[in-house]
């Protein structure tokens, strides 16, 4: 890839050859060398900072000789223009080549979302379809899975729930102390989806475990599709025994599908428990926490509460055990009198 | 061609410049045109400043009646402008204030809140075409989207002027079958722009979380009570 010092053949290839701009200037060597011990990604990536530079370095001398040629001849100017004359504008010039450079530079580095492109290469039909698999756990565990590896799916699956959790905040008239509704919202969904698989995808590297960032990303993401049905539907019927129902029903299948994902690309027995133990509960809580933290639980529950100057979290600590029991003597009362 | 060697004769000086004279070249490069388009630009400086406004406003006025009336033309693509979208956030962020914001409860939206929403819901997924193979650039998106705003901001005034006469079952189904009409019109409208530079198999791609921006901000107007 990179060609020694000593070679003198020129090359002309469409992209500039290495030895035309190595040889001359008297930095050429350290620059060499640089490119020689450069391990960071791709060689493709080499080759086109290797190219930007010699492309910067043509254009500096480019403008040193102008500007060296125009000192010569202004120098004795220098005095009586300032400014406004030749130097001055040859300096601002510059100045303006630099920073337009530097704010290219910028731009081509971190603004390129074409790295992101192939992660959205999807149908719609492939979409609806990975959704309902995502439901579906597959039963073989003893030769990797195939995890599909793209972003559209998950990211619009967490814009789901976000809009559904504002739904339910909203309606159960949930008092958000220091921050917003909405920043709660986001923060709360994006939080999970980066934190936990990235969490995952950690205890992955260190057990393992056959799975990329990517994928994990995708999984974790089609994993809150049951997440979406169930928020969508009990946070508009308030019946607790169907939001137990739900949550162990579409919450298990679609930990289920991950847990036997996971399970096939890992080896050992103890490395699939942690890796799939932690999974599960993660997700599971998640739902949990999700209905009990940010929906109006009963509404006579409330009334024996301190009042408005609670934060969420601290009403769903002392609310559980009492709500189950409320939910539950209250129904069979009302079962008892029908009867 | 023997016209294109006429008109190449003063240029001749810039030979070394790498166009062969064989390949057409399009375009208004003459140079009696350029010289009076340099004109046009000096003249747009020196003009007052009430021509200005008004040129911008009357451009922005065309542009909400594109969105009235959601036909497929290029007017908003070809010629973007974010004054609008400025002008209809600004109204609707506006709007949604005064709504229970003094008291302790702090369930309205803060005026940052809905800007941040509007913008980087647009940002997102302006992106999100992009990414799916889009041919509409960065800021026409931006344009489309934000003009596309206007019947919420319409539906959000309809709604103050009907919770004036009282917030009953009445006014909630009013409000809820209003604010569901403009919602259905907005995305109907920016669809109609956006979805024609999407591949055809991939328009329900884009499509989606126009609707899912939409339903947001109607989420908001809708939910909005005024303070006791």
């Amino acid at each position: 890839m990179s060609s020694g010092s000593g070679n003198r053949n020129t090359n002309t290839e469409p992209w500039g050859s290495f030895d035309d701009n190595l040889i001359q200037g008297s930095s050429s060597a350290v620059v060499d060398m640089e490119n020689m011990d450069d391990t960071s990604g791709s060689s493709f990536e080499d080759m086109g900072e290797m190219h930007q530079r010699m492309k910067e370095e043509e254009e500096v001398s480019a403008e040193a000789a102008a500007t060296e040629d125009d000192t010569v001849e202004d120098g004795e100017f220098l005095g009586m223009k300032g400014i406004k004359g030749q130097l001055g504008r040859q300096v601002a010039d510059e100045v303006w080549q630099a920073g337009k450079r530097q704010a290219s530079k910028a731009f081509n580095l971190y603004a390129n979302i074409d790295i992101l492109r192939p992660y959205f290469d999807v149908e719609p039909a492939q979409v609806r379809s990975r959704l309902m698999e995502s439901m579906i756990p597959v039963r073989m565990i003893n030769f990797p899975q195939k995890i599909a590896g793209e972003l559209y799916g998950p990211l619009m699956l967490v814009f789901t729930l976000v809009a559904i959790l504002l739904h339910g905040m909203k309606t159960s008239g949930t008092v958000i102390r220091e921050g917003t509704l909405m920043g709660t919202a986001i923060g709360t969904c994006f939080g999970y989806w980066l934190g936990v698989s990235s969490f995952i995808y950690f205890l992955a590297y260190l057990v393992n475990a056959q799975i990329t960032m990517l994928q994990m990303l995708s999984l974790l993401g089609y994993g809150l599709f049951g997440h979406c049905v169930v928020l969508l539907v009990t946070y508009n019927i308030h019946f607790h025994f169907l939001f137990y129902i739900l949550w162990l029903l579409f919450g298990g299948l679609s930990t289920l599908r991950m847990v036997a994902a996971l399970l096939s690309r890992t080896v050992g027995q103890t490395p699939r428990l942690l890796l799939c133990g932690t999974l599960s509960v993660l997700h599971m809580l998640f739902l949990l926490y999700l209905h009990f933290a940010y929906h109006k639980i009963v509404e006579g529950l409330l009334d024996s509460l301190e009042g408005p100057n609670l934060a969420p979290m601290q009403r769903v600590a002392r609310d559980v055990p009492e709500l189950t029991l409320n939910v539950t003597m209250r129904t069979l009362g009302t079962l008892m009198r029908a009867h | 061609m023997a016209s294109a060697e006429e008109a190449s004769r003063p240029f001749a000086g810039l030979s070394d410049v790498s166009i062969s004279e064989d390949i057409p070249v399009e375009g208004d490069i003459s140079v009696p045109m350029s010289s009076s388009r340099r004109d046009d630009e000096f003249s747009t400086l020196d003009e007052p400043v009430k021509e200005t406004i008004l040129r911008d406003l009357r451009a922005v006025g065309n542009k909400f009646i594109h969105v009235l009336y959601p036909k497929r033309s290029s007017a908003l693509l070809r010629d973007w402008d974010l004054w609008g979208p400025l002008l209809l956030c600004v109204t609707l962020a506006l709007l949604l204030q005064g709504g229970a914001a003094d008291s302790d409860d702090q369930g309205g939206p803060q005026f940052a809140e809905v800007f941040v929403i509007i913008w980087f819901g647009s940002i997102i997924i302006t992106l999100n075409s992009k990414l799916l193979g889009g041919t509409i650039s960065f800021f026409q998106s931006l344009c489309v989207l934000g003009y596309c705003i206007m019947p919420l901001t319409a539906a959000m005034a309809v709604c103050r002027i009907v919770l004036v006469g009282g917030t009953g079952t009445v006014s909630f189904a009013v409000r809820l079958v209003v604010v569901t009409a403009s919602f259905g019109w907005s995305t109907f409208a920016s669809t109609a722009f956006l979805a024609d530079s999407q591949p055809p198999n991939r328009k329900a791609l884009v499509v989606y979380p126009v609707f899912l921006f939409y339903f947001v901000i109607g989420w908001m107007i809708l939910t909005f009570s005024p303070s006791q």
